[in-house]
């Protein structure tokens, strides 16, 4: 599904990613750990184009896209959350994950039908929107929503774009215990229906939602494995997980 | 019935009659003044497409009416009066110039892209000056306004006044049409947010590049009309104080609304002629009077009516 290479991206004389070699298996959520300034958040800026790499080639569904922009590669079913909230603030949650369906129904160059009475638009995005526990929230403004909601309307709005991959940074960042577990609870419907690199913090959720795991230090993977074998390995367990626990 | 379909519709009824009403009052003037206010009102209203919706501060709008104004202008010396030829002419030619100068600017942003558009129309306004066979500096009258076979006679002042009322309903309309469509849906999202837009696969470029090409045009036919409006063409139709003007009645107006360029057009042109009957000092009290207008309507005039 996804072969990452060798993927180095330098800042000065910061190695933000250093010779990652990383893969993705079809319908497999691969999750990516890895403390604050592991250049988790450069990983996946590189997988999803909006960051080019120095070196390395990033292969996805059989095609080099390492030279592809982020709309092109988006096209193509590769579809990303942001770590940091990132939504049509002055649109409708409605008019939000429309917006992602009309982006993979073909180009956007009809000027004349009104958009919010495109029932082809505005079916699939009320689906969505109730798949991802949002339906009675659909005409609110995002701007008038809360963290959880905007985190819940992202990924409503990642699974729009139909993707074959899913790349989701932090999904539970900023949220309270109970919206996580309940991002937790929908992220396992998602398991197996899609590929997911999943980068997160918290441990809980990683361990439960992940077939595998890489772990990131300092730009580079020292271990990637099943969950159990990531928690047993000596080497983690000093650079990373003893941290916290 | 909304209230934007009855604010346009009370427009309609109140512009229609304004030409029998004038007449009777014995005051031609304000068909003349009217017909200016809706012809600058489709300048504004294409400009609106691009900053109010695209998020575009295009500080050289002015560009392609004078450049429409130009067009009419030069087939006219050269002896080609149908307006059939003109005025297509000016709308392709707009396009054209949006096209080539809006490929350069658009990929800059920000302070960038305000320069660089400026930059552009200034170019024009010194090549308009440098044309010395058109008049250069001093501009030059129009052999004949634009002929119609014979349909419509623009030396008559109440026909052009119902040409120029239809034709601004009708910029609105198309405008209004546009913005709600995907297309329209896709260039207010990236104004909204760029990076979300890219992340789910559009590349705002070419849907700004687009929305920029028809603004020129329609900004093209405005161009046009004033031509044949003031039967002359100058300059400094193209320069950036024009510029400055057509923002400012988008800005006054209401951003992103489909009536703020309108209000905006009639508000100022309606401030700036009761203001030159007080003292011809009148800027004087316009730029304060324009300043407390921003800062106290902030979703401009339109944000009043909520049209």
């Amino acid at each position: 599904m996804l072969e990452v290479r060798g993927l180095t991206k330098s800042y000065g004389a910061l190695r933000a990613s250093d010779g990652i070699d990383f893969e993705v298996r079809e319908g497999e959520t691969h999750a990516v750990i890895g403390s604050n300034g592991a250049g988790k958040t450069t990983f996946i800026s590189q997988l999803a184009g909006d960051l080019r790499p120095d070196a390395g080639r990033i292969v996805f569904a059989g095609e080099d896209v390492t030279q592809l922009r982020a709309p092109r590669r988006a096209r193509m079913g590769l579809a990303r959350s942001f770590q940091i909230t990132s939504v049509y603030n002055e649109f409708s949650a409605l008019d939000n994950v429309a917006l992602a369906v009309q982006a993979r129904s073909g180009h956007s160059f009809r000027f004349w039908r009104d958009a919010r009475r495109d029932p082809k638009l505005r079916e699939p995005a009320h689906r969505l929107l109730d798949e991802v526990g949002l339906g009675a929230r659909a005409a609110v403004l995002a701007a008038n929503m809360s963290h959880g909601e905007h985190r819940q309307l992202e990924v409503a709005m990642a699974l729009a774009l139909e993707p074959r991959l899913l790349l989701l940074d932090e999904p539970m960042a900023g949220m309270g215990a109970e919206e996580s577990q309940r991002m937790i609870g929908f992220l396992r419907t998602l398991k197996g229906r899609y590929s997911i690199v999943l980068v997160e913090h918290d441990m809980d959720a990683v361990f439960r939602l992940a077939d595998r795991i890489s772990v990131l230090v300092y730009g580079r993977v020292i271990a990637t494995g099943a969950p159990e074998a990531i928690r047993a390995s000596a080497e983690v367990r000093a650079a990373y997980l003893g941290e916290e626990s | 019935m909304t209230r934007g379909a009855l604010f346009w519709i009370v427009v309609t009824i109140v512009l229609a009659a304004l030409p029998p009403v004038a007449s009777a009052l014995g005051q031609p003037f304000y068909i003349d003044l009217a017909r200016r206010m809706m012809i600058l009102a489709i300048a504004a209203t294409s400009l609106n497409l691009i900053l109010g919706y695209g998020g575009m501060v295009s500080f050289g709008h002015a560009a392609y009416l004078g450049l429409g104004a130009y067009a009419v202008g030069i087939l006219g010396f050269y002896g080609v009066t149908s307006g059939w030829a003109q005025w297509p002419v000016a709308i392709v030619a707009c396009a054209v110039a949006a096209a080539a100068i809006g490929a350069v600017s658009i990929r800059t942003s920000g302070i960038y892209f305000i320069m660089i558009t400026l930059a552009f129309t200034q170019m024009l306004y010194y090549l308009g000056i440098s044309l010395e066979l058109f008049g250069g500096d001093d501009g030059m009258r129009l052999r004949s306004r634009s002929t119609f076979s014979g349909l419509l006679d623009l030396g008559n002042a109440v026909s052009f006044y119902y040409l120029c009322l239809a034709l601004m309903l009708l910029a609105v309309y198309v405008t209004y049409r546009i913005v709600n469509s995907r297309f329209g849906m896709v260039l207010r999202a990236t104004k909204s947010n760029e990076a979300r837009s890219r992340a789910i696969g559009f590349s705002p470029y070419r849907y700004r590049l687009t929305a920029f090409v028809i603004a020129g045009a329609m900004c093209g036919l405005a161009g046009a009309l004033y031509a044949n409006h003031t039967n002359y063409i100058t300059p400094g139709l193209a320069s950036w104080v024009q510029s400055g003007d057509l923002m400012f009645m988008v800005i006054l107006g209401g951003m992103a609304s489909t009536a703020g360029p309108l209000l905006g057009a009639f508000a100022l042109l309606i401030a700036e002629e009761i203001l030159k009957g007080w003292t011809e000092h009148w800027q004087v009290i316009l730029g304060p009077l324009l300043v407390l207008s921003v800062i106290f309507f902030k979703r401009g005039l339109a944000g009043i009516f909520h049209a």
